[in-house]
């Protein structure tokens, strides 16, 4: 089934928290990810891969730059999940 | 039909000795700023670099193997006419003929043992033990030398802000023997050539050839750039941090060792990142040693695990006798992973 978008921004805070240590409450759709909540590029990469396989998505290299926020990754799951 | 008799081998092979050679000249980060628009901060926070070794014009690849497997022949307590076989892995050697191996393996006095060079990147040095184990247990050799060395200083483009500050030099050498017990793991190993064009050489040698180098590309004082390894560090990021660190589970498995039952995990130095995140994902419990060489050794690529292997047992951090996983990746791209016995 679907996640919502609810569902996709928890999991998401799950895996910066898991990744990069932020509290799970920092992570809210209009955070940039490098600048508000300390993910760097390869984070970023760590980050993407722990989210395709809990959200069954695929999200290339080339997609990956254009997700500055949580809220740019959250759409684009909403759109590509399996 | 005549009957042909078979070659006898050991029941078993064993690492029994290891050995390093790093090039005397160190090369803190201010080095590398000199030529890229970056800083200490950076390199040490993507990569854990702080300092590696580069070779001066006499710490040749056949020197400084020479140095690290004397030192691996000295710790494995036998004598070079033993060897039987050497086997060197090396992308940094600049004359393809003959192979190193042969000019290494007069040098340390072997008795005419049989010597060839190979070419598996990042993954040499399991590529090397995997032949070497083999080697043993099917009877063509008592003890074989395998050597992992690099000069990627030669291959390093130091204008190229991607790849300046990764690469560093050195030897790293062991001596696999028979064994009465099983000392190394079955190795996970493969290659993925869908995804060459991720590590590579900037440009081939042939275009030298040809005499037009028109469109090869120049450095700052306008001469044609000496080929470098260059990469797409992402993808090889994500490939690494992703699909590595399940052969490195697939490697434990096969050898039927879970990660409580692990003393070391000594995988390729690449980037001190990826080494977090392999640790993270394997789940591998606090008492397990991580090498880290990468810190002091940048990446040397099939001499990383030998040489971290060498500094982990040297410094006491880890032990003879331990049980430690190693897995190398790279250029390829390809891999191997096994579990071994520390010497
Ligand atoms: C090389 C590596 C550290 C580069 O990190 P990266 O995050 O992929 O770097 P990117 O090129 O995506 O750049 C990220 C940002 O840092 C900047 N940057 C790149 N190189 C830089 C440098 N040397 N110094 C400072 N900043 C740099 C970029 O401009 C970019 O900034 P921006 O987001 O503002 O545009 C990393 O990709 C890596 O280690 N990959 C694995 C490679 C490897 O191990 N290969 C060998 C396997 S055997």
């Amino acid at each position: 089934m679907a996640a919502t978008q609810e569902e996709i921004v928890a999991g998401l805070a799950e895996i910066v928290n898991e990744i990069a240590g932020i509290p799970v409450e920092d992570v809210q759709l209009d955070k940039s990810f490098t600048d508000d909540l300390d993910v760097d590029s390869l984070s970023m990469v760590e980050v993407v891969v722990a989210a395709e396989e809990r959200f069954d998505v695929k999200i290339p290299d080339e997609d990956v730059k254009n997700l500055k926020t949580v809220g740019d990754a959250t759409d684009y799951i909403l759109k590509h999940q399996g | 039909m005549s009957k042909i008799k078979p070659s006898k081998g050991a029941p078993y092979a064993r690492i029994l000795g290891v050995g390093g050679y790093r090039p005397t000249r160190v090369v803190p980060n201010e080095v590398i700023l000199e030529k890229i628009d970056s800083s200490d901060e950076w390199i040490r926070s993507r990569s854990g670099i702080e300092t590696r070794h580069w070779a001066s014009p006499e710490e040749t690849v056949a020197a400084m193997s020479v140095e690290a497997s004397g030192k691996a022949i000295a710790d494995a307590g036998i004598d070079a006419g033993q060897i039987g076989a050497v086997v060197v892995s090396t992308v940094s050697h600049f004359s393809q003929t003959p192979a190193v191996a042969t000019e290494i393996a007069d040098r340390l006095g072997t008795n005419k043992a049989a010597a060839f060079d190979i070419s598996a990147g990042c993954a040499g040095f399991g590529y090397g033990l995997t032949l070497a184990k083999g080697m043993i247990v099917e009877g063509s050799a008592e003890y074989v030398l395998v050597i992992g060395v690099e000069r990627l200083s030669d291959l390093t483009d130091l204008e190229d802000r991607a790849t300046a500050f990764l690469f560093g030099d050195g030897a790293g050498a062991v001596v696999v023997g028979p064994s009465q017990e099983p000392a190394i793991g079955p190795t996970v190993w493969g290659s993925e050539g869908d995804k060459a064009q991720t590590i590579k050489q900037t440009v081939s040698w042939d275009r030298f050839r040809t005499g037009d180098l028109s469109e090869l590309p120049l450095d700052s004082a306008g001469n044609v750039k000496f080929p470098a390894i260059t990469q797409e560090g992402q993808a090889v990021f994500r490939w690494a941090v992703f699909e590595m660190a399940k052969v490195a589970q697939q490697a434990l498995d096969a050898a039927g060792i879970s990660p409580g039952d692990l003393d070391v995990f000594i995988p390729h130095q690449a980037n001190v990142r990826i080494i977090d995140s392999m640790v993270k994902t394997l789940k591998l419990p606090e008492h397990v040693t991580v090498a880290r060489d990468i810190r002091t050794t940048g990446n040397t690529s099939a001499a990383s695990i030998p040489l971290a292997m060498e500094r982990l047992l040297a410094t006491g951090e880890a032990k003879s006798g331990d049980t430690a996983l190693v897995i190398g990746f790279g250029a390829g791209l390809v891999y191997a992973a096994t579990v071994v016995t520390l010497p």
